[in-house]
Protein backbone atom coordinates (compact mmCIF):
# COMPACT_ATOMS: atom_id res chain seq x y z
CA UNK A 1 0.00 0.00 0.00
CA UNK A 2 1.49 3.32 -0.96
CA UNK A 3 1.35 6.49 1.01
CA UNK A 4 -0.95 8.31 -1.36
CA UNK A 5 -3.58 5.57 -1.28
CA UNK A 6 -3.15 5.37 2.49
CA UNK A 7 -3.93 9.04 2.89
CA UNK A 8 -7.02 8.76 0.74
CA UNK A 9 -9.99 7.98 2.85
CA UNK A 10 -11.10 4.41 2.91
CA UNK A 11 -14.68 4.23 1.67
CA UNK A 12 -17.08 4.43 4.61
CA UNK A 13 -18.92 1.21 5.28
CA UNK A 14 -22.50 0.32 5.98
CA UNK A 15 -23.39 -0.80 9.45
CA UNK A 16 -26.19 -3.20 10.14
CA UNK A 17 -27.47 -3.96 13.63
CA UNK A 18 -30.06 -6.74 13.60
CA UNK A 19 -32.24 -7.54 16.59
CA UNK A 20 -29.59 -7.08 19.27
CA UNK A 21 -30.38 -7.88 22.90
CA UNK A 22 -28.09 -7.52 25.87
CA UNK A 23 -28.65 -8.20 29.57
CA UNK A 24 -26.22 -7.94 32.40
CA UNK A 25 -26.29 -8.18 36.16
CA UNK A 26 -25.57 -5.09 38.16
CA UNK A 27 -25.83 -4.93 41.93
CA UNK A 28 -27.73 -8.21 42.13
CA UNK A 29 -30.46 -7.26 39.71
CA UNK A 30 -30.71 -7.88 36.03
CA UNK A 31 -30.50 -4.90 33.71
CA UNK A 32 -32.03 -5.21 30.30
CA UNK A 33 -29.62 -2.91 28.53
CA UNK A 34 -30.79 -3.56 24.98
CA UNK A 35 -34.01 -5.21 23.87
CA UNK A 36 -34.35 -6.27 20.26
CA UNK A 37 -32.65 -3.22 18.81
CA UNK A 38 -32.21 -2.93 15.05
CA UNK A 39 -30.46 -0.12 13.24
CA UNK A 40 -29.19 0.43 9.73
CA UNK A 41 -26.53 3.06 9.19
CA UNK A 42 -25.73 4.05 5.62
CA UNK A 43 -22.30 4.48 4.09
CA UNK A 44 -20.87 7.75 5.32
CA UNK A 45 -23.90 8.57 7.41
CA UNK A 46 -23.56 10.50 10.65
CA UNK A 47 -26.01 9.05 13.18
CA UNK A 48 -26.45 10.23 16.75
CA UNK A 49 -27.80 7.99 19.51
CA UNK A 50 -29.54 10.03 22.18
CA UNK A 51 -31.22 9.05 25.40
CA UNK A 52 -31.13 9.28 29.17
CA UNK A 53 -28.46 7.45 31.12
CA UNK A 54 -29.02 3.72 31.30
CA UNK A 55 -30.81 3.49 27.96
CA UNK A 56 -28.19 1.22 26.44
CA UNK A 57 -26.79 3.61 23.85
CA UNK A 58 -23.22 3.22 25.10
CA UNK A 59 -23.68 -0.52 25.37
CA UNK A 60 -24.72 -0.61 21.72
CA UNK A 61 -21.64 1.41 20.77
CA UNK A 62 -19.39 -0.97 22.68
CA UNK A 63 -20.99 -3.93 20.96
CA UNK A 64 -20.42 -2.35 17.55
CA UNK A 65 -16.82 -1.67 18.63
CA UNK A 66 -16.43 -5.35 19.48
CA UNK A 67 -15.56 -4.57 23.10
CA UNK A 68 -18.74 -6.21 24.38
CA UNK A 69 -20.90 -8.94 22.96
CA UNK A 70 -24.63 -9.16 22.45
CA UNK A 71 -26.65 -12.01 23.93
CA UNK A 72 -28.83 -12.18 20.83
CA UNK A 73 -28.86 -10.69 17.37
CA UNK A 74 -26.35 -10.08 14.63
CA UNK A 75 -24.09 -7.24 13.55
CA UNK A 76 -22.49 -6.59 10.21
CA UNK A 77 -20.14 -3.99 8.90
CA UNK A 78 -19.75 -3.88 5.12
CA UNK A 79 -21.52 -7.24 5.03
CA UNK A 80 -19.06 -9.02 7.36
CA UNK A 81 -20.12 -10.09 10.87
CA UNK A 82 -18.51 -8.28 13.80
CA UNK A 83 -16.66 -10.72 16.06
CA UNK A 84 -14.35 -8.40 18.01
CA UNK A 85 -12.48 -5.11 17.82
CA UNK A 86 -11.24 -4.22 14.36
CA UNK A 87 -9.22 -1.52 12.67
CA UNK A 88 -12.17 -0.74 10.42
CA UNK A 89 -14.02 0.63 13.48
CA UNK A 90 -12.16 3.13 15.64
CA UNK A 91 -13.53 4.47 18.92
CA UNK A 92 -13.37 7.85 20.61
CA UNK A 93 -14.19 7.69 24.32
CA UNK A 94 -15.36 10.37 26.69
CA UNK A 95 -11.88 10.35 28.19
CA UNK A 96 -9.23 10.86 25.54
CA UNK A 97 -7.49 7.70 26.84
CA UNK A 98 -4.15 8.87 25.46
CA UNK A 99 -1.10 7.07 26.78
CA UNK A 100 0.95 9.30 29.10
CA UNK A 101 4.21 7.42 28.47
CA UNK A 102 4.10 8.41 24.79
CA UNK A 103 4.31 11.87 23.27
CA UNK A 104 1.56 13.15 20.97
CA UNK A 105 3.10 11.78 17.77
CA UNK A 106 3.76 8.35 19.28
CA UNK A 107 0.19 8.23 20.54
CA UNK A 108 -1.08 8.73 16.99
CA UNK A 109 1.47 6.19 15.75
CA UNK A 110 0.27 3.54 18.21
CA UNK A 111 -2.54 2.25 16.02
CA UNK A 112 -0.55 2.75 12.82
CA UNK A 113 2.24 0.51 14.08
CA UNK A 114 -0.28 -2.29 14.37
CA UNK A 115 -1.28 -1.86 10.76
CA UNK A 116 0.79 -3.95 8.41
CA UNK A 117 2.33 -2.72 5.17
CA UNK A 118 3.58 0.72 6.16
CA UNK A 119 7.21 1.73 6.50
CA UNK A 120 8.40 3.78 9.43
CA UNK A 121 8.65 6.96 7.37
CA UNK A 122 5.20 6.43 5.89
CA UNK A 123 3.65 5.92 9.31
CA UNK A 124 5.19 9.14 10.57
CA UNK A 125 3.90 10.99 7.54
CA UNK A 126 0.39 9.62 8.01
CA UNK A 127 0.43 10.56 11.70
CA UNK A 128 1.61 14.07 10.93
CA UNK A 129 -1.04 14.42 8.25
CA UNK A 130 -3.82 13.68 10.75
CA UNK A 131 -2.29 15.82 13.48
CA UNK A 132 -2.34 18.67 10.98
CA UNK A 133 -5.94 17.88 10.15
CA UNK A 134 -6.94 18.39 13.79
CA UNK A 135 -4.75 21.49 14.02
CA UNK A 136 -2.06 20.13 16.32
CA UNK A 137 0.90 19.79 13.95
CA UNK A 138 2.96 22.00 16.27
CA UNK A 139 2.44 19.74 19.27
CA UNK A 140 3.88 16.46 17.99
CA UNK A 141 6.54 16.33 20.70
CA UNK A 142 4.27 17.44 23.57
CA UNK A 143 3.36 15.13 26.40
CA UNK A 144 -0.24 14.30 27.14
CA UNK A 145 -0.46 16.17 30.44
CA UNK A 146 0.67 19.37 28.74
CA UNK A 147 -2.46 19.46 26.58
CA UNK A 148 -5.85 20.94 27.43
CA UNK A 149 -8.94 18.74 27.46
CA UNK A 150 -9.95 19.87 23.96
CA UNK A 151 -6.46 19.26 22.58
CA UNK A 152 -6.43 15.79 24.10
CA UNK A 153 -9.66 14.93 22.30
CA UNK A 154 -8.18 16.29 19.07
CA UNK A 155 -5.19 13.99 19.47
CA UNK A 156 -7.57 11.12 20.24
CA UNK A 157 -9.46 11.98 17.04
CA UNK A 158 -6.22 12.00 15.03
CA UNK A 159 -5.27 8.70 16.61
CA UNK A 160 -8.64 7.20 15.67
CA UNK A 161 -8.52 8.54 12.10
CA UNK A 162 -4.90 7.60 11.39
CA UNK A 163 -5.41 3.87 10.73
CA UNK A 164 -8.05 4.95 8.21
CA UNK A 165 -11.13 3.24 9.64
CA UNK A 166 -14.38 2.99 7.72
CA UNK A 167 -16.51 3.58 10.80
CA UNK A 168 -15.90 6.02 13.63
CA UNK A 169 -17.62 5.32 16.96
CA UNK A 170 -17.82 8.24 19.37
CA UNK A 171 -18.99 7.81 22.97
CA UNK A 172 -19.81 11.26 24.40
CA UNK A 173 -16.39 12.50 23.32
CA UNK A 174 -17.06 16.16 24.14
CA UNK A 175 -19.07 15.73 27.35
CA UNK A 176 -16.19 16.66 29.66
CA UNK A 177 -15.18 19.80 27.74
CA UNK A 178 -16.15 23.41 28.33
CA UNK A 179 -18.83 24.93 26.10
CA UNK A 180 -16.53 27.07 23.94
CA UNK A 181 -14.11 24.24 23.22
CA UNK A 182 -17.05 22.02 22.44
CA UNK A 183 -18.51 24.46 19.91
CA UNK A 184 -15.15 24.71 18.18
CA UNK A 185 -14.98 20.94 17.96
CA UNK A 186 -18.53 20.67 16.53
CA UNK A 187 -17.38 22.81 13.63
CA UNK A 188 -14.10 20.99 13.14
CA UNK A 189 -15.67 17.57 13.35
CA UNK A 190 -18.21 18.49 10.67
CA UNK A 191 -15.43 19.81 8.41
CA UNK A 192 -13.29 16.72 8.88
CA UNK A 193 -16.23 14.43 8.28
CA UNK A 194 -17.09 16.21 5.04
CA UNK A 195 -13.50 15.99 3.76
CA UNK A 196 -12.81 12.44 4.96
CA UNK A 197 -16.14 10.73 4.87
CA UNK A 198 -16.60 8.08 7.57
CA UNK A 199 -19.68 6.36 8.86
CA UNK A 200 -20.06 7.90 12.31
CA UNK A 201 -22.06 6.62 15.27
CA UNK A 202 -22.10 9.31 17.93
CA UNK A 203 -23.50 8.69 21.41
CA UNK A 204 -24.60 11.67 23.48
CA UNK A 205 -27.18 12.73 26.02
CA UNK A 206 -27.10 16.26 24.67
CA UNK A 207 -29.98 16.74 22.22
CA UNK A 208 -28.63 19.93 20.69
CA UNK A 209 -25.29 18.30 20.09
CA UNK A 210 -27.02 15.43 18.34
CA UNK A 211 -29.05 17.75 16.11
CA UNK A 212 -25.97 19.81 15.32
CA UNK A 213 -23.92 16.82 14.18
CA UNK A 214 -26.23 14.08 12.97
CA UNK A 215 -27.89 13.33 9.66
CA UNK A 216 -30.19 11.27 11.78
CA UNK A 217 -30.95 11.15 15.48
CA UNK A 218 -32.08 7.87 17.07
CA UNK A 219 -33.86 8.37 20.35
CA UNK A 220 -33.40 5.63 22.94
CA UNK A 221 -35.72 4.85 25.83
CA UNK A 222 -34.51 2.97 28.90
CA UNK A 223 -35.55 -0.14 30.88
CA UNK A 224 -35.36 -2.01 28.59
CA UNK A 225 -33.17 -0.12 26.12
CA UNK A 226 -34.97 0.38 22.83
CA UNK A 227 -34.97 2.80 19.95
CA UNK A 228 -38.09 4.82 20.50
CA UNK A 229 -38.11 7.20 17.59
CA UNK A 230 -35.85 8.42 14.81
CA UNK A 231 -35.54 11.90 13.38
CA UNK A 232 -33.91 12.91 10.11
CA UNK A 233 -32.16 16.25 10.37
CA UNK A 234 -32.23 18.09 7.07
CA UNK A 235 -30.50 21.30 8.14
CA UNK A 236 -27.74 22.43 5.78
CA UNK A 237 -24.11 21.97 6.85
CA UNK A 238 -22.00 23.32 8.43
CA UNK A 239 -24.44 23.69 11.30
CA UNK A 240 -24.15 26.17 14.12
CA UNK A 241 -25.19 24.82 17.52
CA UNK A 242 -26.67 28.24 18.39
CA UNK A 243 -28.96 28.57 15.37
CA UNK A 244 -32.68 28.92 15.86
CA UNK A 245 -33.62 26.24 13.29
CA UNK A 246 -31.45 23.81 15.19
CA UNK A 247 -33.14 24.75 18.45
CA UNK A 248 -36.56 23.93 16.91
CA UNK A 249 -35.45 20.38 16.15
CA UNK A 250 -33.95 20.08 19.60
CA UNK A 251 -37.18 21.16 21.25
CA UNK A 252 -39.18 18.63 19.25
CA UNK A 253 -36.82 15.78 20.14
CA UNK A 254 -36.60 16.83 23.77
CA UNK A 255 -40.39 16.72 23.97
CA UNK A 256 -40.33 13.15 22.66
CA UNK A 257 -37.60 12.33 25.17
CA UNK A 258 -39.46 13.80 28.14
CA UNK A 259 -41.73 10.82 28.61
CA UNK A 260 -38.78 8.63 29.56
CA UNK A 261 -36.83 10.90 31.78
CA UNK A 262 -37.04 10.38 35.49
CA UNK A 263 -36.10 13.30 37.71
CA UNK A 264 -32.83 11.57 38.61
CA UNK A 265 -31.64 11.44 35.00
CA UNK A 266 -29.65 14.34 33.78
CA UNK A 267 -29.74 15.49 30.22
CA UNK A 268 -29.16 18.73 28.45
CA UNK A 269 -31.13 20.43 25.74
CA UNK B 1 23.50 27.97 44.10
CA UNK B 2 22.08 29.64 47.16
CA UNK B 3 20.69 26.32 48.36
CA UNK B 4 24.01 24.61 47.81
CA UNK B 5 25.88 27.24 49.79
CA UNK B 6 23.41 27.00 52.61
CA UNK B 7 23.73 23.21 52.76
CA UNK B 8 27.52 23.47 52.62
CA UNK B 9 27.59 25.98 55.44
CA UNK B 10 25.36 23.76 57.54
CA UNK B 11 27.61 20.75 57.16
CA UNK B 12 30.78 22.73 57.83
CA UNK B 13 29.21 24.06 61.03
CA UNK B 14 28.15 20.56 62.03
CA UNK B 15 31.71 19.32 61.55
CA UNK B 16 33.08 22.20 63.59
CA UNK B 17 30.62 21.46 66.39
CA UNK B 18 31.63 17.80 66.28
CA UNK B 19 35.33 18.68 66.51
CA UNK B 20 34.56 21.06 69.39
CA UNK B 21 32.72 18.29 71.26
CA UNK B 22 35.70 16.02 70.74
CA UNK B 23 38.12 18.63 72.10
CA UNK B 24 35.92 19.34 75.10
CA UNK B 25 36.80 15.80 76.21
CA UNK B 26 33.43 15.16 77.78
CA UNK B 27 33.43 11.59 76.46
CA UNK B 28 36.24 9.17 75.89
CA UNK B 29 37.81 9.55 72.40
CA UNK B 30 37.02 5.85 71.93
CA UNK B 31 33.33 6.72 71.95
CA UNK B 32 33.52 10.06 70.17
CA UNK B 33 36.42 10.18 67.75
CA UNK B 34 37.31 13.42 66.04
CA UNK B 35 36.08 14.03 62.51
CA UNK B 36 39.73 14.36 61.54
CA UNK B 37 40.48 10.81 62.67
CA UNK B 38 37.44 9.54 60.74
CA UNK B 39 38.75 11.37 57.68
CA UNK B 40 42.21 9.94 58.25
CA UNK B 41 40.80 6.42 58.50
CA UNK B 42 38.88 6.80 55.28
CA UNK B 43 41.93 8.22 53.53
CA UNK B 44 44.18 5.40 54.70
CA UNK B 45 41.61 2.73 53.89
CA UNK B 46 41.22 4.25 50.44
CA UNK B 47 44.99 4.35 49.88
CA UNK B 48 45.65 0.79 51.00
CA UNK B 49 42.65 -0.41 49.02
CA UNK B 50 40.55 -2.05 51.75
CA UNK B 51 37.77 0.49 51.27
CA UNK B 52 37.51 -0.05 47.51
CA UNK B 53 37.71 -3.81 47.86
CA UNK B 54 34.98 -3.87 50.48
CA UNK B 55 32.77 -1.49 48.47
CA UNK B 56 33.26 -3.62 45.40
CA UNK B 57 32.40 -6.83 47.24
CA UNK B 58 29.28 -5.29 48.74
CA UNK B 59 28.10 -3.67 45.51
CA UNK B 60 28.64 -6.87 43.56
CA UNK B 61 26.53 -8.82 46.05
CA UNK B 62 23.88 -6.15 46.06
CA UNK B 63 23.60 -5.61 42.31
CA UNK B 64 23.64 -9.33 41.51
CA UNK B 65 20.90 -10.12 43.99
CA UNK B 66 18.91 -6.99 43.27
CA UNK B 67 19.11 -7.42 39.50
CA UNK B 68 18.03 -11.02 39.77
CA UNK B 69 15.20 -10.14 42.16
CA UNK B 70 13.87 -7.46 39.80
CA UNK B 71 14.25 -9.63 36.72
CA UNK B 72 12.31 -12.42 38.40
CA UNK B 73 9.80 -10.28 40.30
CA UNK B 74 8.60 -8.27 37.31
CA UNK B 75 7.36 -11.19 35.18
CA UNK B 76 5.98 -12.97 38.26
CA UNK B 77 4.07 -9.80 39.17
CA UNK B 78 2.64 -9.65 35.65
CA UNK B 79 1.56 -13.28 36.00
CA UNK B 80 -0.18 -12.72 39.35
CA UNK B 81 -1.99 -9.75 37.82
CA UNK B 82 -3.02 -11.71 34.75
CA UNK B 83 -3.99 -15.12 36.12
CA UNK B 84 -6.34 -15.58 39.02
CA UNK B 85 -4.69 -18.86 40.01
CA UNK B 86 -1.29 -17.14 40.26
CA UNK B 87 -2.79 -14.45 42.46
CA UNK B 88 -4.38 -17.03 44.75
CA UNK B 89 -1.11 -18.92 45.15
CA UNK B 90 2.07 -16.99 44.46
CA UNK B 91 0.40 -13.64 45.13
CA UNK B 92 -0.57 -14.74 48.61
CA UNK B 93 2.93 -16.05 49.31
CA UNK B 94 4.44 -12.76 48.13
CA UNK B 95 2.07 -10.76 50.29
CA UNK B 96 3.03 -12.78 53.35
CA UNK B 97 6.76 -12.90 52.76
CA UNK B 98 6.91 -9.20 51.93
CA UNK B 99 5.99 -8.45 55.53
CA UNK B 100 8.91 -10.57 56.77
CA UNK B 101 11.97 -8.36 57.44
CA UNK B 102 14.47 -9.81 55.00
CA UNK B 103 17.20 -10.13 57.62
CA UNK B 104 15.09 -12.97 59.00
CA UNK B 105 16.24 -14.99 55.99
CA UNK B 106 19.87 -14.92 57.17
CA UNK B 107 19.74 -17.91 59.57
CA UNK B 108 17.97 -20.02 56.97
CA UNK B 109 20.36 -18.94 54.23
CA UNK B 110 23.35 -19.91 56.40
CA UNK B 111 21.92 -23.34 57.10
CA UNK B 112 21.09 -23.97 53.47
CA UNK B 113 24.09 -22.46 51.75
CA UNK B 114 26.73 -22.19 54.47
CA UNK B 115 28.92 -19.12 54.82
CA UNK B 116 29.03 -18.50 51.09
CA UNK B 117 28.27 -15.90 48.47
CA UNK B 118 25.16 -17.89 47.63
CA UNK B 119 23.80 -17.21 51.09
CA UNK B 120 24.31 -13.46 50.60
CA UNK B 121 22.77 -13.63 47.14
CA UNK B 122 19.78 -15.47 48.54
CA UNK B 123 19.20 -12.90 51.28
CA UNK B 124 19.35 -9.99 48.83
CA UNK B 125 17.00 -11.72 46.38
CA UNK B 126 14.51 -12.36 49.18
CA UNK B 127 14.69 -8.67 50.07
CA UNK B 128 13.91 -7.59 46.52
CA UNK B 129 11.68 -10.23 45.00
CA UNK B 130 8.49 -10.02 47.04
CA UNK B 131 8.07 -6.29 47.02
CA UNK B 132 8.76 -6.29 43.27
CA UNK B 133 6.02 -8.88 42.69
CA UNK B 134 3.57 -6.93 44.83
CA UNK B 135 4.40 -3.59 43.18
CA UNK B 136 4.09 -4.94 39.63
CA UNK B 137 0.84 -6.71 40.42
CA UNK B 138 -0.52 -3.59 42.06
CA UNK B 139 0.65 -1.44 39.14
CA UNK B 140 -1.14 -3.55 36.56
CA UNK B 141 -4.32 -3.60 38.63
CA UNK B 142 -4.28 0.18 38.81
CA UNK B 143 -3.99 0.73 35.06
CA UNK B 144 -7.14 2.60 33.98
CA UNK B 145 -9.24 0.03 32.05
CA UNK B 146 -9.82 2.61 29.35
CA UNK B 147 -6.18 2.24 28.21
CA UNK B 148 -6.65 -1.42 27.44
CA UNK B 149 -9.99 -0.75 25.75
CA UNK B 150 -8.55 1.99 23.59
CA UNK B 151 -5.57 -0.21 22.68
CA UNK B 152 -7.81 -3.13 21.77
CA UNK B 153 -9.88 -1.02 19.37
CA UNK B 154 -6.60 -0.15 17.63
CA UNK B 155 -5.83 -3.82 17.13
CA UNK B 156 -3.65 -4.45 20.17
CA UNK B 157 -4.02 -7.81 21.89
CA UNK B 158 -2.15 -10.55 23.72
CA UNK B 159 1.52 -9.96 24.45
CA UNK B 160 1.58 -6.76 22.42
CA UNK B 161 -1.09 -5.33 24.72
CA UNK B 162 0.86 -6.41 27.79
CA UNK B 163 4.23 -5.09 26.73
CA UNK B 164 3.12 -1.93 24.94
CA UNK B 165 0.28 -0.84 27.22
CA UNK B 166 -0.07 -2.64 30.55
CA UNK B 167 3.63 -2.64 31.38
CA UNK B 168 4.40 1.01 30.56
CA UNK B 169 1.12 2.10 32.16
CA UNK B 170 2.21 0.39 35.41
CA UNK B 171 5.62 2.09 35.40
CA UNK B 172 4.90 4.53 38.25
CA UNK B 173 4.10 1.60 40.53
CA UNK B 174 6.93 -0.53 39.24
CA UNK B 175 9.53 2.17 39.84
CA UNK B 176 8.36 2.74 43.40
CA UNK B 177 8.44 -1.03 43.89
CA UNK B 178 12.01 -1.10 42.58
CA UNK B 179 12.92 1.62 45.07
CA UNK B 180 11.36 -0.25 47.92
CA UNK B 181 13.08 -3.45 46.81
CA UNK B 182 16.37 -1.60 46.76
CA UNK B 183 15.87 -0.33 50.29
CA UNK B 184 15.00 -3.82 51.55
CA UNK B 185 17.91 -5.44 49.73
CA UNK B 186 20.41 -2.84 50.94
CA UNK B 187 19.31 -3.14 54.56
CA UNK B 188 19.24 -6.92 54.55
CA UNK B 189 22.67 -7.15 52.95
CA UNK B 190 24.19 -4.84 55.55
CA UNK B 191 22.59 -6.85 58.33
CA UNK B 192 23.87 -10.09 56.82
CA UNK B 193 27.39 -8.75 56.36
CA UNK B 194 27.58 -7.51 59.93
CA UNK B 195 26.19 -10.76 61.21
CA UNK B 196 28.17 -13.26 59.14
CA UNK B 197 31.78 -13.41 58.03
CA UNK B 198 32.15 -14.80 54.58
CA UNK B 199 35.68 -15.66 53.61
CA UNK B 200 35.15 -15.17 49.90
CA UNK B 201 34.88 -11.41 50.35
CA UNK B 202 35.05 -8.71 52.97
CA UNK B 203 32.19 -6.28 52.50
CA UNK B 204 31.41 -2.92 54.07
CA UNK B 205 29.31 -4.63 56.73
CA UNK B 206 32.31 -6.75 57.70
CA UNK B 207 34.48 -3.65 58.03
CA UNK B 208 31.85 -2.09 60.24
CA UNK B 209 31.73 -5.21 62.38
CA UNK B 210 35.52 -5.37 62.80
CA UNK B 211 35.61 -1.68 63.60
CA UNK B 212 33.52 -2.50 66.64
CA UNK B 213 35.62 -5.52 67.58
CA UNK B 214 38.76 -3.40 67.47
CA UNK B 215 37.13 -0.52 69.30
CA UNK B 216 38.00 1.59 66.26
CA UNK B 217 35.14 4.07 66.38
CA UNK B 218 36.58 6.13 63.53
CA UNK B 219 36.31 3.04 61.33
CA UNK B 220 32.69 2.42 62.39
CA UNK B 221 31.67 5.99 61.66
CA UNK B 222 33.73 6.15 58.46
CA UNK B 223 32.06 3.03 57.06
CA UNK B 224 28.63 4.29 58.09
CA UNK B 225 29.42 7.42 56.11
CA UNK B 226 30.34 5.35 53.05
CA UNK B 227 27.11 3.35 53.38
CA UNK B 228 25.11 6.58 53.41
CA UNK B 229 26.96 7.88 50.35
CA UNK B 230 26.25 4.68 48.42
CA UNK B 231 22.57 4.93 49.35
CA UNK B 232 22.43 8.50 48.09
CA UNK B 233 24.30 7.68 44.89
CA UNK B 234 22.00 4.74 44.20
CA UNK B 235 19.05 7.06 44.52
CA UNK B 236 20.57 9.56 42.10
CA UNK B 237 21.97 7.12 39.55
CA UNK B 238 19.47 4.28 39.67
CA UNK B 239 16.16 5.97 40.36
CA UNK B 240 16.37 9.66 39.56
CA UNK B 241 16.36 9.13 35.78
CA UNK B 242 13.24 6.96 36.03
CA UNK B 243 11.49 9.40 38.29
CA UNK B 244 12.35 12.30 36.01
CA UNK B 245 10.94 10.32 33.11
CA UNK B 246 7.72 9.66 35.02
CA UNK B 247 7.35 13.26 36.14
CA UNK B 248 7.88 14.56 32.63
CA UNK B 249 5.51 12.14 30.94
CA UNK B 250 2.79 11.79 33.54
CA UNK B 251 3.01 15.41 34.65
CA UNK B 252 3.07 14.45 38.31
CA UNK B 253 4.45 16.85 40.88
CA UNK B 254 8.20 17.37 41.07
Amino acid sequence: MTLSTELQSETPSKLSVQRISKRYRSGGREVHALDDVSLEVGEGEFICLVGPSGCGKSTLLNIIAGLEFADDGRLFTAGAPITGPGRDRMVLFQEAALFPWLDVLDNVLFGLKLKPGLSRAERTEVAQFYLKLVGLEKFTKSYVHELSGGMKQRVALARALAPNPRVLLMDEPFAALDALTRQQLYGDLQDIWQQHRKTIVFVTHNVREAVCLGDRVALFSPHPGRIKEQFTITLPRRRDINSIELARYAIEITAALKGDVRPSDEYAI
Amino acid sequence: MKHLLRALLFFVLALVAWEALFRAKIWSPVLVPSPVSVGRYLYEAAVDGTLWDATLVTMRRLLLGYGFGIALGLPLGLLTARFRIMKDTLGLVALGLQTLPSVCWVPLALLWFGQSETAMFFVVVMGTLWSMIIATDNGVRNVPPIYARAARTMGSSGLQLWFRVMLPASLPYIVSGMKQGWAFAWRSLMAAEIYVTILSGFGLGNLLHYGRELNAMEQVIGIMFIIIVIGLLADKILFSPWEKFLHRRWGTAK
